[in-house]
């Protein structure tokens, strides 16, 4: 499944920030998952923590925040709400949107220790 | 006065946590008598609402490496001339053999035109060894238990392919840009030869080549980065142009990760048989958004099945407005020559200076919601 390929890049990630800035472990690490994004949150976090032991993700706090999806109506010309993709305009039931919220996935931040 | 928070009732046993910033993050205050503890963390005590440690941001795309690599991959395609198209569906649309056929009308159409592909399955080189019967040369990516190609397996793929020295030949007048990542994790103690050998004889000659003897102990990861930089003037903007060679690139069977990983490639192109369900591009909407042309294949069995093909695309457009679609048949050959157009023009049959409009109407929309989501929050 690619959230483990995800979540094995999210560790390379964090493993060359760690040696780049020297920290020793990740206490909470942040990440955006947008809603439209195309990844199954329970799913990253699962591979996330099977992957974590013995590198320096060990114990940390995982906090995913989910933007909610958002798109340009190109027929009423709106910024609407879009829950998926394939939903029509909330105001006026066009299909014609262009997705520009809740498209992220990526790493924000990291509280670490040096120590 | 409290040391801790400032406070006027130093003689209280009062509780601190009245909403001023702790002086250091890894200072725990005793509510008790107001001594201080430094040092406390998450093996000591634990405190509510102080988190221990400072923030590293990085504002990292997690698909950050796959793109780089996507990057570079398109980089190189673009200054070569190859036509690098990812072909995306579910397992059994017909993508194999819709390439047999398209190869074997290129010929036809276009002899001189250097055909590579680039194949992906979990196991078995069955696909590569169609195409190579076929008459392209063709090199099988396995990827175990992987559900989709990533953009440096193409990378590496890509470098084995004959077509690879076609570019360099055909392409005068320009010098290029090569990222030779190698990469090698070795459990045992072993010696290791490698060598790459690479010239050029245009106009701006320069010959390249390494031999390598590696002894490795064990656990030791080893990786080179050969690279040249490279001045290229591209063939102007929006004008279909005819490709040097053209790169295939069949992915695994998989209607779901693909949509995601970048490959460098020029287009996505997504491949839905007549007896799959016409409602596909609904249920994989990622897939469909992501892909610029979509192929509804095997027509020829229409009349057998409950397809209803103009409902399909209908669907396929309501998750992307501005998806193409050619219909074909790989065993009749109906539609192929379409589809040949389509790979031959860059896919802008339609009309490039639409697309271009198009996309610079995406841009001024994402700007506008901006400056609209600012405005409401203001």
């Amino acid at each position: 499944m690619h959230e483990v390929s995800l979540a094995g890049g999210v560790l390379a990630a964090v493993e060359a920030a760690a040696e780049r800035e020297r920290f020793a472990r990740v206490n909470v690490l942040r990440l955006e998952v947008g809603r439209l994004a195309g990844v199954e949150v329970d799913a990253l976090r699962f591979a996330l923590e099977a992957m974590t032991p013995g590198t320096c993700l060990a114990g940390a706090r995982i906090e995913i925040a989910e933007p909610p999806g958002r798109a340009w109506c190109m027929n009423c010309h709106c910024d609407v709400s879009l829950a998926a993709r394939g939903d029509p305009c909330g105001r006026c039931g066009s299909y014609w949107l262009q997705p520009n919220g809740g498209t992220e996935l990526r790493i924000v931040d990291m509280l670490v220790d040096d120590a | 006065m409290c040391v801790v928070c400032g406070c006027d009732n130093p003689g209280d046993r009062h509780d601190h946590q009245h909403g001023h910033a702790a002086p250091d993050a890894h200072v725990h205050a005793d509510a008790s008598n107001g001594d201080l503890h430094y040092g406390l963390g998450p093996a000591g005590v634990t405190v509510h609402g102080i988190d221990q440690g400072r923030t590293v941001r990085l504002e990292q795309d997690v698909l950050g490496e796959n793109n780089r690599h996507a990057g570079h991959n398109r980089q190189h395609f673009a200054a070569h001339g190859v036509r690098a198209l990812n072909l995306v569906s579910s397992p059994g649309s017909g993508k194999t053999t819709l390439l047999c056929a398209t190869i074997a009308a290129l010929r036809e159409r276009a002899p001189d035109l250097p055909v590579g592909v680039i194949e992906g399955d979990q196991q078995t080189a069955n696909d590569a060894e169609r195409i190579r019967a076929a008459g392209a040369p063709a090199i099988q990516v396995n990827t175990g238990k992987g559900c989709h190609l990533d953009a440096a397996m193409v990378a590496a793929a890509y470098g084995r392919l004959p077509l690879h020295d076609h570019a360099h030949g055909d392409s005068p007048g320009h010098s290029h840009s090569h990222d030779h990542n190698h990469e090698h994790e070795h459990g045992d103690s072993h010696s290791h030869a490698h060598s790459h050998a690479h010239s050029h004889a245009h106009s701006h000659a320069h010959s390249h080549s390494h031999d390598h003897e590696h002894g490795h102990e064990h656990g030791h990861v080893h990786s080179h980065d050969h690279s040249h930089t490279h001045a290229h003037a591209p063939a102007h903007a929006g004008a279909p142009q005819r490709p040097h060679s053209v790169l295939f690139i069949e992915n695994v069977g998989n209607l779901v990760c693909p949509a995601m990983w970048d490959l460098g490639e020029d287009a996505k192109v997504a491949i839905l048989s007549v007896t799959e369900g016409e409602d596909k591009p609904l249920k994989y909407p990622d897939m469909f958004s992501a892909a610029r042309l979509m192929i509804i294949n095997k027509i020829d069995l229409l009349p057998y099945v409950q397809f209803d093909v103009e409902r399909c695309i209908a669907y396929a457009r309501r998750v992307n407005p501005s998806l193409q679609v050619i219909r074909l048949s790989a065993t009749t050959g109906e539609g192929v020559d379409a589809w040949l157009d389509w790979i031959l023009q860059g896919g802008a049959a339609h009309d490039p200076l639409a697309e271009r409009i198009s996309a610079l109407e995406a841009e001024l929309a994402s700007l506008r919601a901006l400056r609209q989501r600012d405005g409401d929050a203001a």
